[in-house]
């Protein structure tokens, strides 16, 4: 790929072709505001706060506009500043000011773009200050739809529809009244929604946030013991609880995307009722047992079952390294190959 | 309702891009557009469910509640605006009770704005199911919703 | 004759044919049929009229003037002659003779002043302001000064029936391109007739086309933008309803030259009588063989669809009308985008123009670029097609040649501003456009020169102000439309045109703040330069505007409290002059809240803790008397003394 040189404020940066001026700074490690681009979706240009000036005369959205070889793009010309400080005031003067108790105080970019562009609390004074008042859809078990916090940038959407294939998700109404919904306005729990929490990692603000919100105090590298697909996570520990479950963006499988099940279906592994040891049938009732008394009697009973008439099924909520000594087990010991697993894809 | 809804669809079936035709047709037949015909609509064109509720709310157009028999579109078109529509919206609201944008309880009445009907020479203009009523005095409210009755 | 045409030079005989025909009537009675003259009860006065003759023994049915029979008398329909307020229109061929406001019993006079005096009905015709009558069409001042070209078939011709269109030269501009034309020739013709888009943003449409030409995919698509939604405009409506056929013959000839085999006409959901003249007119065509399958014979092929919008205004930006028309919400593309001559409708190379632009074509090939361009101003050649409207006497719809002064269609077309009012500002260019005051009444009427005003020239809505408008309040009401209009994706419009209105509405309420000024300039300036889109990008111009001239005003609702023109109902009180009123109960009859108190032949008092300042007094009191005047400030209201309870 070729590469172009172009001038962000006076900096002379490479730049890839084919890449946008956002692109090419952010892999310069320059900041230009903005809110509704993502890494991972295409580029909409809807917050105009990554507005630029181009070639000193026009104004520009720097998330959609191609890199050019030569070209100089300003992101402190008067006019910009202009524009984007009153895009972002009129972003904070519609949004709640609640930063100290939200799940995004500190992560949230609309807070990071405001910061940057410096609003004093004078300049929001001047505003007719409202916030919408639609109710909380509280009805995902795993994640909140908090909709006046709800910027529109759309990352939700797009990430339903490029990302997930799934569309639970659009815009609905127009101008002012628009919001994110799904038909109807029904509580998420009810559209084809399948909590896969795409949306909620990508949302920029709190208005899709996580149910269970402890912070981890480590993150340990592993891989989702669910299907087949072997996603790369990150587990976050605290103490010898797991409280969170991030995609491993570095994983080549699934860069950082999981399913339902990977990203909050971890409660199993801490949860009381979990078995720590063998139970074994007595008098038709299980009992705890110690593992030698439970092994010998698999010995016993396995042993007059080998070949085509013994199956196994093994389960994904043990390791992988579990469920190759399973099938290792199933094929070398007892002589067939009727091994399965219950989360095959 | 069921059987004609499906009577209408058939031909639409996986022509996502007739999403706009089908909503106005249905909505011609119900009145309204429910949230069973939508979901069936979506069913039936492949379009997303999200995304079929995305057009209808979009346009001015679509209706997603039950509506009166008798309805009164007061124009807000510029000349309207400039000669009194504001006036006007007011005399229907009174007279009829609701608030703009309502429907009467018996499901006698509806009462919206329209943002202009183009008559902009008979300003203010007034549509009351379809009839054209131009140099609309509120004074004559009491006739038009008597004429209704009949 | 009547059959299909199989070949261009088939098309002159077919209007020959047609001529002769329609010529074998000696006295032919036009009732307009637009939507404005329908509401007057037009359609009864066709009937009545058909009727009449009819007893006379006269054949009404035109197909047997097609059949070689003359006839004494008919009567058909037409479209909008465009002095809608005047309505219901009669124009009597060939004498143009001009009445309005007929009635149904005004009939029996008009046909036999007609057909057996050969004289005219006086008390029908227009009075002109020196108390003389105009008679013929052409000597009312409304239209005189006028020069119709889109508008020449509206008023002339039956929309619903293509052999009007055909004897008056309809589609031979059609087989003049095909006989002799290349597409690159067409293109040039429309290019060096100097032909600007007529929707609003005045691009030019020669190099529309080209583009459209030299686009590569396939198919490509002509769309037509028929989805005036701009407050206060008829134009498109008036002339989809008046001559469709000129609309499809244009679109024809522009699919001809970029290689189009679709074609679109997007109509606004609010004009169901333009959809049925369309669908009428579509299969007339097809009928004839000047649309459809093998045209004229030549082997050219075009279809023409309708599609009804459902009610957003943002879908006349291009690139939201081919989103809506493929089944999607109406949200503009976001620029850099490629042109939609590239990447238009089901993301294939589209020209879309406006139904005016369209209709402009036929004239243009048939009597030569030079011609065109002979009318009008050197950058903008032709006419501009208004709806005059608003406080103006004579309002409807006009055809002017550009470079006209605003001064001239106000006061000598449109005969000025009705009972004794003044002049106080004209809105041009819809939500997107401004207010211009007086002093730039000499303006000429061409894209650029609107611009310099600050207004533009948008798509033709012209709406006269007199004193009693409040130009806060006509800021705030365009606000609210855009506000209510915006697709709502990019911030600077969902959220900034909601912050003007909000500004706006408290200025209007009293509630107005001295650094609000500043705060509607420097958001509007953000909103125009951060906006996706054209809706977005000129909202704040009616702001701009009205600030700039007439920001004393503004300060009379802040610093004041203060409504000048008395509107702002916040800021203004009613109360009766006791030396004017004469105790007619008038008043106090119609007040929707018993506010007004007082015997009859004793002076009426309003109680101003109860008045809601609708106005019904103000304007139920007999102009005579004109005892109740508007105030403003407000009067304070004293709250009622306590009563001692005994």
């Amino acid at each position: 790929m070729s590469e172009v040189t172009i001038t962000i404020d006076g900096l002379e940066i490479k730049a890839r072709e084919g890449t946008t001026v956002l692109q090419a700074a952010q892999e310069n490690g320059l900041y230009i505001p903005n809110l509704c681009n993502h890494p991972d979706l295409d580029p909409a240009g809807l917050c105009r706060v990554c507005v630029v000036k181009m070639d000193d005369w026009k104004i520009a959205i720097s998330c959609k506009l191609p890199v050019k070889d030569g070209m100089v793009i300003s992101t402190e010309d008067p006019e910009v500043q202009q524009i984007r400080k009153n895009t972002v005031e009129l972003l904070v003067a519609n949004h709640p000011m609640t930063c100290l108790t939200c799940e995004r105080d500190s992560t949230c970019e609309l807070q990071k773009v405001a910061h940057y562009v410096g609003i004093k609390p004078d300049d929001i004074k001047r505003y007719r200050r409202s916030v919408r008042s639609i109710p909380m859809d509280t009805s995902n078990p795993f994640f909140d739809m908090d909709h006046s916090k709800c910027i529109l940038c759309g990352i939700c959407v797009r990430t339903c529809d490029e990302l997930q294939n799934i569309n639970a998700i659009n815009y609905a109404q127009r101008g002012v009244a628009s919001l994110i919904s799904t038909l109807g306005n029904k509580p998420i729990a009810e559209s084809r929604c399948e909590s896969c929490g795409e949306c909620v990692v990508r949302c920029p603000v709190a208005a899709l946030s996580p149910k269970n919100t402890m912070e981890p105090m480590r993150q340990v590298k592993s891989i989702c013991t669910y299907c087949g697909v072997g996603c790369g996570v990150m587990l976050g520990v605290r103490g010898d609880q797991i409280v969170s479950v991030e995609g491993d963006y570095d994983n080549p499988v699934n860069q950082g995307s999981l399913c339902v099940k990977g990203r909050y279906g971890y409660k199993f592994i801490n949860h009381p009722e979990r078995l720590k040891t063998p139970l074994v049938r007595k008098n038709g009732e299980l009992v705890e047992a110690t593992w030698d008394e439970a092994l010998d009697q698999i010995e016993a009973k396995f042993s007059k079952h080998k070949g085509e008439k013994f199956a196994a099924l093994a389960s994904a909520r043990i390791t992988n390294e579990d469920n190759y000594l399973i099938q290792k087990f199933t094929r070398a010991v007892m002589g067939t190959n009727n091994i399965d697993h219950c989360a095959r894809l | 309702m069921e059987e004609r809804l499906q009577e209408i669809l058939a031909p639409y079936k996986g022509k996502s891009d007739a999403l706009i035709p089908v909503l106005q047709e249905v909505q011609a037949e119900l009145g309204y557009l429910p949230e069973e015909a939508m979901m069936a609509i979506a069913k039936t064109t492949g379009v997303p469910e999200s995304h079929v509720y995305g057009v209808a709310t979009f346009y001015a157009q679509f209706y997603f509640t039950r509506r009166g028999k008798n309805q009164t579109k007061v124009c807000t078109g510029t000349a309207c605006h400039v000669k009194g529509a504001a006036r006007v919206i007011e005399a229907f609201e009174r007279e009829l009770g609701i608030d703009c944008g309502c429907t009467s309880e018996d499901f006698e009445h509806t009462l919206e704005t329209v943002a202009c009907v183009g008559s902009c020479a008979l300003a203010p203009v007034v549509v009351v199911n379809e009839e054209v009523h131009g140099q609309f005095q509120s004074s004559s409210i009491g006739k038009v919703i008597e004429d209704l009755k009949e | 004759m009547l059959q299909r045409i199989n070949s261009p030079s088939e098309m002159v005989e077919m209007r020959d044919f047609c001529k002769a025909a329609f010529a074998r009537q000696k006295v032919r009675f036009l009732v307009c049929a637009g939507t404005g003259c329908i509401a007057g009860g037009s359609m009864e006065v066709y009937e009545e009229l058909k009727r009449h003759i009819a007893e006379r023994g006269e054949d009404v049915d035109v197909e047997l003037l097609f059949e070689g029979k003359d006839s004494e008398a008919g009567a058909s329909i037409s479209g909008c002659h465009g002095f809608c307020q005047m309505g219901p229109l009669v124009r009597v061929e060939p004498k143009s003779t001009f009445y309005t406001k007929v009635k149904v019993k005004d009939v029996p006079d008009i046909i036999t002043t007609t057909l057996d005096e050969d004289s005219v009905v006086e008390r029908l015709l227009f009075k002109n302001p020196d108390g003389s009558h105009a008679v013929a069409e052409h000597d009312v001042p409304f239209y005189n000064r006028q020069t119709r070209i889109v508008l020449a078939g509206c008023g002339t011709i039956d929309p619903e029936d293509i052999r009007n269109y055909f004897a008056v030269d309809g589609y031979t501009a059609l087989a003049q391109i095909f006989a002799d034309h290349s597409p690159e020739e067409v293109i040039d013709i429309v290019t060096q007739s100097g032909l600007r888009g007529r929707g609003g943003g005045g691009f030019p449409a020669g190099r529309k086309w080209k583009a459209g030409y030299d686009a590569k995919a396939t198919p490509k698509y002509v769309v037509c933008n028929g989805d005036e939604g701009d407050p206060g405009a008829f134009m498109d409506r008036s002339v989809l309803e008046g001559n469709p056929q000129a609309v499809l013959e244009g679109m024809t000839i522009a699919a001809y030259s970029i290689g189009a085999r679709y074609g679109v006409i997007y109509v606004r959901a609010e004009y169901p009588l333009a959809v049925v003249r369309l669908q009428k007119a579509i299969a007339q065509a097809k009928e004839f063989g000047v649309l459809g399958e093998n045209i004229m014979g030549t082997g050219f092929d075009f279809d023409i669809d309708i599609f009804q919008g459902a009610g957003a205004f943002v879908c006349g930006e291009s690139t939201a009308l081919t989103l809506s028309i493929e089944g999607k919400r109406g949200m503009p593309r976001v620029a850099p985008r490629p042109r939609t001559t590239e990447v238009g409708l089901y993301d294939k190379p589209t020209l879309l123009n406006n139904v005016k632009t369209f209709a402009y074509v036929p004239d243009i090939i048939r009597k030569s670029a030079d011609w065109f361009k002979a009318i009008g101003t050197e950058s903008s050649s032709g006419t501009a097609v208004f709806a005059l409207t608003g406080h103006i006497k004579n309002s409807g719809l006009i055809e002017v040649p550009m470079g006209i002064k605003l001064r001239e269609i106000i006061f000598d077309i449109g005969g000025g501003i009705p009972k004794g009012g003044k002049f106080k500002a004209v809105q041009t260019g819809g939500p997107s456009g401004g207010c211009l005051p007086e002093s730039l009444l000499d303006t000429p009427i061409d894209y650029d020169s609107l611009d310099e005003a600050g207004s533009i020239m948008g798509s033709g809505g012209m709406v006269i102000m007199n004193e009693r408008t409040c130009m806060v309040d006509v800021a705030r009401y365009f606000l609210q439309f855009t506000e209510e209009e915006s697709c709502g994706q990019c911030v600077p419009c969902r959220l900034g045109t909601k912050q003007l209105l909000e500004i706006l509405n408290d200025i209007c309420r009293g509630r107005g703040k001295k650094e609000d000024l500043d705060l509607l300039v420097e958001l509007s300036h953000s909103v125009h330069g951060g906006s996706v889109c054209g809706l977005g990008q000129t909202a704040a111009n009616p702001v701009l505007t009205t600030l700039r001239y007439f920001k004393a005003e503004y300060e009379a609702h802040i610093y004041d409290k203060c409504c000048p023109a008395g509107v702002c109902k916040e800021l203004i009180s009613f109360v009766i002059d006791e030396e004017k009123c004469k105790g007619c109960m008038l008043c106090a009859k119609n007040c929707p809240v018993d506010a007004i108190s007082g015997e009859k032949k004793q002076v009426h008092t309003i109680d101003q803790s109860l008045c809601i300042q609708c106005g019904v007094c103000f304007d139920k009191c007999p102009n005579k008397f004109s005892a109740v005047e508007c105030v403003s400030p407000k009067i304070p209201v004293t709250p009622k003394e306590k009563m001692e309870v005994s």
